[in-house]
């Protein structure tokens, strides 16, 4: 990887001019895509029914707004999540695997997964150990992929790498292909919890692994760039680099999702603006 | 693999420049008709509109703008450095305020994308004359002696593939060292100039330090053959070059001249892949490969040109060719018919010498002067198309097997302006650069400019150096 040319290319597509009709296919493509997510020490059973409501209805006065592709949240919130979006599509996602460090036994991890998977989580978000690739223990990073992705069943794995702590670009594109070898069904950046996660950069470095990965497997991997995406300016960007990297078969929620929880207001508000001709605010999109 | 995400229009507003019906010639402060009354019509490649009436400079115009160009040498070579620094920095300034305008205007003008002008044609030129700024004061530090002097009038000739950018490099060092510029901008391209002496009026230039002539190549070559020249700037085309040379020879006139590149962009199999398919891209379809210094040989080690060429043609397939106004278009229109004319016949005699011809499926406008990006492969250097220049957007393919042979292909060339390294290995880098006789020689990056870099050819690409330091040389008395 040059990271000159790579950050170069991901500035230079950050200032495509995405108007009107294409800003308002952007920004419903975008609003499906969301993993609302919650992962907070003081969530509760009434905060996750709050957030589950709002990925159902993300605009209570417009009710032609999609719904967001998942919720996001913590191993023991899964049933009250799962309760929250009966019937209505949206998926619940659960972080496991000791999230956010990863610094647990593998037996842990293990258990934390199938505790999510048991309670109904649809999709498993795991963070890898990087205290092993670091180390250089590449087999290690690899046979918990695989361990967790069996005791995923049905449910669909994101391999969280932390991209903020693997620091390199070559680091980030190892990471990403011994992942996508391992079984995973999306790669995601980050859990959202160190200084550094999604950027224009290192998202686009995964959409040109997974874009790769398919050339040369056949099979399909999504990407989740997750933290840092708070504005619908932010999130058109990441959308303009999956269009022109991977293409057009990824532009669905079920290959390329947002892990955010700011963004989805904004998104909303840019939405009622393009529908009335008025900019929308704070007050008129719901706080959870 | 088809995508829903259709980009809406995104065109970049006319209405920022106001495009008079007719401009005159910028002699002494003025704008004058040319002396026998012709003029041209400049027209938007991409469209064929005609876009203004621009008189046509004769011999003697060329006469009154040298004659006002040496009246106002004598004060203004007398100034202090100080003191002319600070109508270049207002030049600069001026520049930048004014940069929304003269991007469209020169979008417009030339063909190029709105994106191109907008974020390097007009950042770069405000750099440029910002840099020389900064040098006017300071030209006993130079490198040349503790006090140099100007050489006195300097006579520019300069292409329409940068026009306000290749100005900004001959007029901006001129300036500073004392010098007074008569300039002819290309028949196709006079309108930034001529904005250009707009702005001189504006920033309250003496007069007849900046004359603007524009007109075709019978002006050109009464300015270069001038006796009251004294320093000859020319960008161009190797020919044009040439009968330069020929016409100065026996005087006592400083010659520069920047011709033509057939640039070598050599990817070895340790080489980022997306990086470089990204300089390869913008190495040759930046500027639609009218570009002197373009990459318009990929030299690709055999052992990944498959993976490469892979790569490349995806990448391709995404270029956005159209509308150049639109903020989203990566490829405009060519520059004129004439040279639309020289790629299309250069590009068939590629075909009809058994190269391979690969174009991605893009769809042409049916006004104005247009060709698709293009790639040649099974090209090897007995092709034309790996030897002349071919100045348009196509790209000639050829393979290496060793590092050695990557050196000397990418030297047999008649010319050696830039050249292009891609590895991750750092070692091999220098070693491969130092033995490339290449003015310019970018590695891991194609097409980046700089006003401290200095700029210029090996063989017949030219002689002199254009930025940077060095780039003071060509004006001072040394």
């Amino acid at each position: 990887m040059d990271a000159v040319g790579l950050e170069a290319r991901a500035a230079a597509l950050g200032t495509r001019s995405i108007k009107t009709t294409a800003k308002a296919y952007a920004i419903d493509l975008a609003i499906s895509m969301v993993d609302l997510t919650t992962l907070e020490g003081a969530d509760t059973p009434g905060k996750v029914r709050a957030l589950g409501a709002k990925a159902v209805h993300p605009d209570p006065t417009d009710r032609t707004a999609p719904t967001t592709a998942a919720v996001c949240v913590y191993p023991d919130m899964v049933a009250a999540a799962k309760a929250a979006v009966a019937g209505s599509g949206v998926k619940v996602a659960s972080v496991a695997t000791a999230f956010p460090a990863g610094r647990a036994a593998l037996g842990v991890k293990l258990a934390d997964v199938r505790d999510a998977v048991e309670a109904g989580a649809d999709e498993i978000d795991m963070v890898i150990d990087r205290g092993a690739f670091l180390a250089g223990d590449y087999l290690k990073v690899y046979d918990e992929i695989t361990a967790v992705k069996a005791a995923c069943g049905d449910a669909r794995l994101k391999v969280i790498f932390e991209t903020g702590e693997l620091s390199t670009y070559d680091n980030i594109r190892r990471a990403s292909w011994l992942g996508m070898l391992a079984g995973a069904d999306f790669i995601k950046t980050s859990t959202g919890k160190v200084a550094v996660n999604a950027t224009p950069a290192n998202t686009l470095l995964m959409l040109e692994a997974v874009r790769d990965f398919r050339a040369q497997t056949g099979v399909q991997v999504g990407v989740k760039p997750a933290g840092g995406i708070r504005t619908t300016k932010d999130a058109v960007k990441f959308l303009v680099l999956v269009n022109e990297t991977a293409g057009g078969d990824w532009l669905d929620n079920h290959w390329f999702r947002f892990g955010a929880s700011s963004l989805l207001n904004d998104l909303l508000m840019q939405r009622q603006k393009l529908a009335t001709g008025r900019y929308s605010g704070p007050d008129y999109v719901t706080v959870d | 693999m088809t995508s829903a995400f259709e980009y809406a229009p995104a065109p970049e507003s006319r209405s920022v420049v106001d495009i008079a019906p007719s401009y005159g010639l910028f002699i002494d402060g003025e704008f004058t008709d040319a002396a026998d009354g012709k003029v041209f019509k400049t027209v938007s490649p991409s469209t064929e509109e005609v876009l203004s009436e621009v008189a046509r400079a004769g011999a003697e115009d060329v006469d009154r703008a040298v004659a006002a160009a040496r009246r106002a040498f004598t004060s203004w070579s007398a100034l202090p450095g100080s003191e002319r620094a600070k109508y270049l920095f207002r030049i600069a300034r001026i520049v930048q305020e004014r940069s929304r305008e003269l991007a469209v205007l020169e979008t417009l003008d030339n063909g190029k994308p709105i994106k191109e002008t907008r974020d390097a044609d007009l950042p770069l030129v405000a750099a440029h004359f910002f840099y020389y700024a900064g040098w006017a004061d300071k030209l006993g530090h130079a490198g040349f002696g503790a006090d140099p002097k100007p050489l006195g009038v300097a006579g520019q000739v300069i292409p329409w593939n940068f026009p306000l950018l290749m100005l900004a490099w001959k007029i901006a060092p001129a300036l500073a060292a004392g010098n007074t510029v008569v300039l002819k901008p290309a028949e196709t391209t006079p309108l930034s100039a001529l904005f250009f002496a707009d702005i001189c009026r504006q920033a309250g230039l003496p007069k007849g330090v900046v004359n603007i002539l524009p007109g075709y190549g019978d002006a050109g070559a009464a300015l270069v053959a001038h006796p009251g020249v004294n320093k000859v700037a020319f960008t161009g085309s190797t020919a044009v070059g040439k009968e330069i040379a020929r016409t100065v020879a026996g005087t006592d006139k400083k010659v520069t001249l920047e011709l033509g590149g057939k640039g070598a962009n050599i990817v070895f199999d340790d080489a980022p892949i997306d990086q470089a398919v990204e300089g390869i891209v913008t190495g040759i379809f930046f500027n639609q490969g009218q570009v002197c210094c373009a990459g318009s040989r990929l030299l690709v080690q055999e052992s990944i040109h498959d993976e490469l060429l892979d790569s490349l043609k995806r990448r391709l397939s995404t270029l956005r060719l159209g509308d150049p106004l639109d903020k989203n278009t990566d490829i405009g229109a060519i520059n004129s018919a004439e040279q639309l004319a020289r790629i299309s016949a250069l590009a068939d005699q590629g075909e009809a010498e058994g190269a391979e011809r690969w174009s991605p499926a893009c769809e042409l406008p049916s006004a104005g002067y247009w060709f698709a990006p293009t790639l040649f492969t099974n090209v090897t250097q007995a092709h034309t198309v790996a030897r002349d220049e071919i100045f348009g957007p196509v790209l000639s393919v050829l393979t290496f097997r060793t590092p050695d042979e990557a050196v000397a292909k990418a030297n047999n060339t008649q010319y050696g302006l830039s050249a292009g390294i891609w590895t991750e290995k750092g070692s091999r880098i220098l070693a491969v650069a130092s033995r490339l006789r290449a003015g310019v020689v970018w590695s891991n990056t194609f097409n980046k400019f700089d006003p401290t870099s200095p700029f210029g050819g090996y063989k017949e690409s030219g002689f002199g150096r254009e930025g940077g330091r060095h780039g003071l040389e060509a004006y001072l008395d040394v």
